[in-house]
């Protein structure tokens, strides 16, 4: 910035920025907070760190519910959906970025507009198609749901990053006499690398928190975290602390990894509207 | 250009793609527009019967469907002035030269990744919750009734959690626009005497108008489409207060097993979400340079 400001007002910003970025931050850090307290002092008394801190309630989520299946189940259906959604939105992004045709512009947008489609528009059949497949409540048929339903945002997302790389290259290339194979191998793959990696990092957020689907096509078996955490909705005696650490456990990994993906989320999710 | 060979190798590579897509789109929904037709409940299998455009004349007419139309209004309509106006405001701060920047900015965007039952769960259990939430504490403390979020405002509530987990999205997308600002022009309307607000009014505003709108329809989309804030919370009660179109067309379909009344609410649901789906790809189609 060129403007400069005095001491004072940078403090005066400073504070207040701070001070509305905790009150923000605040629930996560409660919930934080209240996974290490016993269940008595988690309703009893808003304590900050005058309490007993306990890993209890982490051995009790973890060993008394099958709280590894659930999480596995969210590996599995997170990373499963990405994967198959880059495998199928590669070639595509691949093809609309380097051989536009006069359809191209059409067609993105008509993929576009099937995320658009509110999911209880097709909840009905789906859960009957899934009913009479038997593919309810595994693992397979909600890798395959959120596949679909994230694939126009991997196809519109790879396709911003693939446009931002000068296709001179390719010709260059062509020109020396690369053959198919070769020029993706040498050529385009090191330089789509990183915009498929972000990607894959937006999209795995945003299946790992998908939350209609999960909730809905699923129940003990295949329920990914977000399902087994709405569990709690209905609980039995003191949970307050046991529910702390299971959502905990459950943030955790895609906060993390969030943090990272600030410019994806906004390229992702604007589709490169807004850069 | 593209040599015959290359364009179809281009066909070739899209396809897969556009197949899935279609089928994704197309199947589900002719099945649910024929459901919407039909008399069919889960539990008489084996009675369906075709009966024209009953379901929609039931659901359409029920009084739930305008309660629950309503709430979808105010949810998306709450939601988006919060999160507008405060991500306006927020982007406007971290704007600011300030020390930790980045930290403030990654403790604003951080709820963005909690999964919504995770969020509607705390909310509603350490915070609204009126004997054991914080909120009923601080009433407590000061001697007053401790509010009953669920019971005596559970829309407010829903839009309040709904509200939390968006303004970081809102607060990202506008801080970006706003740091793509040219900061010569702004430092020659200083110069020139320009007020704070007329900078923000006549400069920054202007500037934003875009992103906004994307930030309007984008949240839109999703807004239309809550549920599990309201699965975990009130279910959609007491009564039908904070049941928005797609909790009434999940517990038609499938709390009811009415999957003929539920298909129809479906459709609708559908249409309506395709007026907002024109206006957002109007806007995404403009800046389409092919």
């Amino acid at each position: 910035m060129a403007r400069e400001a005095t001491v004072g007002t940078k403090i005066l910003w400073t504070s207040l920025a701070w001070g509305i970025g905790l009150l923000i931050f605040f629930p996560i850090f409660w919930t934080i907070l209240t996974s290490f307290k016993s269940e008595a002092e988690a309703v009893s008394s808003p304590a900050l760190w005058d309490f007993d801190w306990t890993l209890a309630n982490y051995t009790t989520v973890t060993e008394r519910s099958p709280y590894f299946l659930h999480f596995t189940n969210s590996v599995v259906i997170s990373l499963g959906s990405t994967l198959l959604a880059i495998l199928i939105g590669v070639p595509a992004a691949w093809a609309m970025a380097f051989s536009p045709t006069r359809k191209t512009r059409g067609l993105l947008l008509w993929m576009l507009s099937t995320k658009m489609l509110p999911p209880v528009g097709v909840l009905v059949p789906l859960y009957l198609l899934f009913r009479d497949t038997g593919l309810l409540d595994t693992r397979t048929g909600l890798v395959l749901v959120l596949t679909l339903v994230n694939l126009p945002i991997v196809v519109w997302m790879l396709f911003t990053y693939f446009r931002e790389i000068p296709g001179e290259i390719l010709e260059a290339a062509r020109m020396d006499g690369a053959n198919l194979k070769s020029e993706i191998l040498h050529v385009l793959t090191p330089m789509a690398l990183p915009g498929i990696a972000s990607t894959m990092l937006l999209n795995v957020i945003l299946a790992w928190n998908e939350a209609f689907w999960t909730l809905n096509l699923t129940a003990a078996k295949a329920a990914p975290l977000t399902a087994f955490i709405a569990s709690y909705s209905s609980p039995e005696g003191l949970f307050y602390a046991k529910l702390s650490a299971a959502s905990t456990m459950a943030i955790a990994p895609v906060l993390i990894l969030g943090w990272f993906s600030q410019k994806q989320l906004v390229r992702g999710l604007t589709f490169g509207a807004v850069k | 250009m593209a040599t015959d060979h290359s364009r179809a190798t281009a066909r070739l590579m899209v396809s897969p793609a556009v197949l899935l897509l279609l089928a994704w789109m197309i199947v589900p929904l002719a099945m649910t527009l024929y459901f919407s037709l039909l008399r069919y409940n889960l539990l008489s299998p084996g009675t369906e019967s075709f009966t024209g455009l009953d379901n929609y004349a039931y659901f359409l007419t029920d009084p739930a469907f305008f309660e629950a139309l309503g709430n979808t209004l105010l949810l998306v309509g709450g939601v988006l002035l919060i999160t507008i106006t405060g991500g306006v405001l927020l982007a406007l701060l971290l704007d600011q030269p300030i020390w930790g920047q980045g930290i403030v900015r990654i403790l604003v965007i951080a709820p963005f990744f909690v999964m919504p039952t995770v969020s509607a769960l705390v909310w509603k259990n350490f915070f609204m919750d009126p004997v054991n939430g914080l909120f009923g504490h601080a009433a407590k403390a000061l001697g007053v009734a401790p509010f009953e979020f669920f019971s005596q405002a559970p829309l407010f509530s829903i839009i309040l959690i709904v509200a939390w987990q968006w303004l970081p999205f809102a607060t990202l997308i506008l801080l970006t626009a706003i740091q793509s600002l040219d900061s010569e022009q702004l430092e020659a309307s200083e110069m020139d005497g320009a007020s704070a607000f007329s900078r923000f009014r006549h400069i920054i505003l202007p500037h934003l108008a875009r992103a906004i709108t994307v930030v309007i329809l984008i949240q839109t989309i999703f807004l239309l489409s809550i549920f599990a804030e309201i699965l975990v919370t009130t279910g959609g009660g007491p009564g039908y207060a904070s049941t928005n179109l797609t909790y009434l067309v999940y517990a038609q379909s499938l709390l009811q097993f009415d999957v003929g009344g539920g298909s129809a609410g479906g459709i609708v649901a559908v249409v309506l979400a395709n007026i907002v789906a024109i206006f957002l790809m109007r806007m995404v189609g403009k800046n389409l340079d092919l």
